[in-house]
């Protein structure tokens, strides 16, 4: 019988299988940030042990920096003693680090892919769950604790048990307007939270096939909200072309030994997935959550479901608690629902595609007077490319703020917070109860919606200008 | 790691699903470098609630946590599980819990059993009707007691023999770094390296 493309990763990278234990894996990109990290370094030091491979390993800054005044010291001591312990222990191991003022410095999961040392058939862990992102290049990524964050330092493995696998079939074709984070809000809204609990997702089908690489990274990055550790797409030409010119691409021969390699990493047409599940991308529209978790989602034409509709005990409760935490009525269309803030950015929206589509929206308009709108590109990188393009100015000019690169308002752990109360638009992943800033209330949508909803201050589709 | 073979305890009964690792222990709280103090970001954002399960007088010492479907979804961050173990919890019981919340605590020590909704039910009512009800979690006969009840758990027996020895990872990995260098001098010559810095 075939495999299945993760099957086949996983296969070349057992360096030992015995029956009855987890088999151990070898890692080989190891993504690093400041918050995972400390406790790790610091039980390496303990035990008086080095980074195995420092060359599989690189480190940046992004869940604690600041988005504004960057050539200043960070505000925060704490956050600034986060920093500053990544840096020392960077050094100290000779782990390659960018820093904040660093060109290369980003949101850990933008960062890879640009710089190419995301590659197909590759292990990539990094200490964060949304690890799932590099996926999108073929490879089996995931996000490990700190434990599993010391245990690859030290020995470039992991000993794992071989998830299943689910393969997620999205046929047909995107209408204008409908984008690649529609299509993963609608799958966690039809499989659920817990849905790819135990699995690696396969996306499959022409609908994914025509997304480009950066639209692949958000359907990846948001796996781990469906319950997932990884997601992943095959490679294919797309991916080869976008990985051509990057710096660690592979060169002369190498390239075309890597190319002939990647060109095998397809599931098997006999391979059997553990499940499988389809979603046709003709009927999807624009998509957007009115709960607390990212699988609390409908179409942006709904209505705010009544939780007494809901056969579920369990989610009738969740949906009950989710409404007054929102501050929302059943019934209430969501197109009516005002909001105040606007975040473009994060890992599943902040790469430059998303900005060029959400500027493309807003060019010589202005946003509603009753919101504030924070632009953050994810890398320093992708913050250049904006604003050799000009799209800088084309937000500027709207209304709206233009930062530097970092995980800013996706999670409550930078300056970058909601108030309490304050309701947003975010193209960011979770919606949490608190999860950008204690009693703030989120509303996941798309780089289009998001720009809509600036302009016209209630959540709209690009449709309804 | 501390050892884990059996433990008894009571339990703090928490009516909820889908608690998320931001609930368990807000995005605030993770900018210490230590693995300890977390007690105190514990549920954080639901701690002003005085009818929140955890602040009421009656479950206090409670070193069992029995919690609602999907316990622990969401972010990667380990520090949920310290936060609950520097609080004095040594296990938790849900129906379902997310993958990277239960890999962690396995490494950690903490011990996450899967029990069938029903039983959660069960023991949510027993504790609730009597808060002082001993629990017994047996990790080497696999079952929780508690009154007259004995329920059954799975674990498989990889992580059962490393809870109840305390073992650490990196040392049993260490264990076998030669088939690691070995597989090492086989890794193709076109993956990619980090260094040097080339950009
Ligand atoms: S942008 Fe958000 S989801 Fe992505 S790594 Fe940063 S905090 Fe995590």
């Amino acid at each position: 019988m075939g495999k299945t493309l993760a099957e086949k990763i996983w296969a070349d990278h057992v360096v030992s299988s015995k029956e009855g234990e987890p088999d151990l894996l070898y890692i080989d990109l190891h993504l690093i940030h400041e918050v995972t990290s400390p406790q790790a370094f610091d039980g390496l030091r303990l035990a008086g042990r080095p980074v195995r491979r420092p060359d599989l390993t690189i480190a940046t800054e992004d869940h604690n920096v600041p988005t504004l005044n960057i050539d200043k010291p960070i505000a925060d001591p704490v956050s600034k003693l986060q920093v500053d312990t990544l840096r020392k222990n960077c050094a100290e191991f000779g782990v390659r680090i960018h820093s904040l003022g660093d060109v290369e410095q980003g949101i850990v999961h933008v960062v890879g892919p640009q710089l190419g040392v995301t590659q197909p058939g590759m292990t990539i862990v990094c200490g964060d769950s949304h690890t799932s992102t590099h996926g999108a290049f073929g490879a089996l990524a995931f996000g490990i604790g700190t434990s599993e964050v010391e245990h690859v330092l030290a020995t470039q493995t992991l000993p794992l048990v071989r998830p299943k696998t689910m393969a997620i079939n999205v046929t047909g074709k995107l209408r204008p307007g409908v984008t690649s984070k529609d299509i993963i809000l609608a799958i966690i809204a039809k499989i659920g939270t817990g849905g790819g609990q135990g699995y690696v997702l396969e996306y499959r089908g022409e609908a994914i096939r025509a997304l480009s690489m950066e639209s692949r990274m958000t359907v990846c990055n948001m796996s781990i909200e469906a319950g997932a550790r990884a997601g992943l797409i095959a490679p294919d030409e797309t991916t080869f072309e976008y990985l051509k010119e990057k710096p660690h691409a592979p060169k002369g021969t190498n390239w075309d030994a890597a190319v002939a390699y990647w060109k095998t990493l397809q599931s098997d047409a006999d391979a059997k997935f553990d499940k499988e599940i389809t979603l046709n991308a003709d009927e999807l529209e624009p998509f957007v959550t009115w709960g607390t978790n990212p699988g609390q989602g409908l179409p942006l034409n709904a209505k705010v479901p009544n939780p007494a509709d809901i056969a579920d005990a369990e989610e009738r409760g969740a949906a009950e608690r989710a409404l007054t935490y929102m501050g929302l009525t059943a019934g209430t269309a969501l197109k009516d629902i005002s909001v105040d803030t606007i975040f473009l950015g994060s890992c599943t929206n902040g790469r430059i595609e998303d900005l060029r589509s959400a500027a493309d929206i807003l060019k010589g308009k202005k946003i509603s007077s009753k919101v504030r709108m924070l632009v953050v590109p994810g890398s320093a990188r992708v913050r250049l490319q904006a604003e050799a393009e000009g799209l800088d100015k084309v937000f500027l000019d709207s209304g709206a703020e233009w930062r530097t690169a970092g995980c800013s308002m996706c999670l409550g752990m930078n300056p970058d917070q909601l108030a309490v109360g304050e309701r947003a638009a975010s193209t960011s992943n979770r919606n949490f109860e608190g999860r950008q800033g204690k009693g703030g209330r989120t509303h996941l949508v798309s780089p289009l919606v998001a720009a809509a909803t600036a302009l016209r201050g209630t959540l709209s589709s690009p449709a309804d200008l | 790691m501390e050892k884990y073979l059996t433990h008894t305890g009571t339990v703090l009964p928490l009516r909820r699903s889908n608690v998320d690792t931001d609930q368990i222990i807000p995005a605030v709280y993770l900018k210490r470098v230590t693995k300890s103090g977390f007690e105190d970001g514990l549920f954080g954002a639901w701690r002003n609630d005085p009818e929140f399960v955890l602040n009421k007088p009656e479950y206090a010492g409670a070193t069992v946590l029995v919690a609602g479907v999907d316990f622990g979804t969401g972010s990667s961050r380990e520090h949920a599980v310290w936060a609950l173990q520097n609080y004095g919890f040594k296990t938790v019981i849900s129906s379902r819990f997310a993958d990277i919340f239960r890999g962690n605590s396995q490494k950690a020590g903490l011990l996450t059993v899967v029990l069938p909704q029903e039983d959660v039910e069960d023991i949510w009512a027993t504790v609730e009707a009597d808060p002082k009800t001993q629990v017994t979690v047996d990790l080497e006969n696999r079952n929780v007691r508690y009154g007259a009840k004995s329920v059954e758990f799975a674990i498989d027996d990889y992580t059962r023999w490393r809870l109840m020895e305390g073992l650490d990872d990196i040392g049993l990995t260490m264990k076998k770094i030669d088939e690691v260098s070995a597989f090492e001098a086989k890794r193709a010559e076109y993956k990619p390296k980090t260094l040097p810095v080339l950009s």
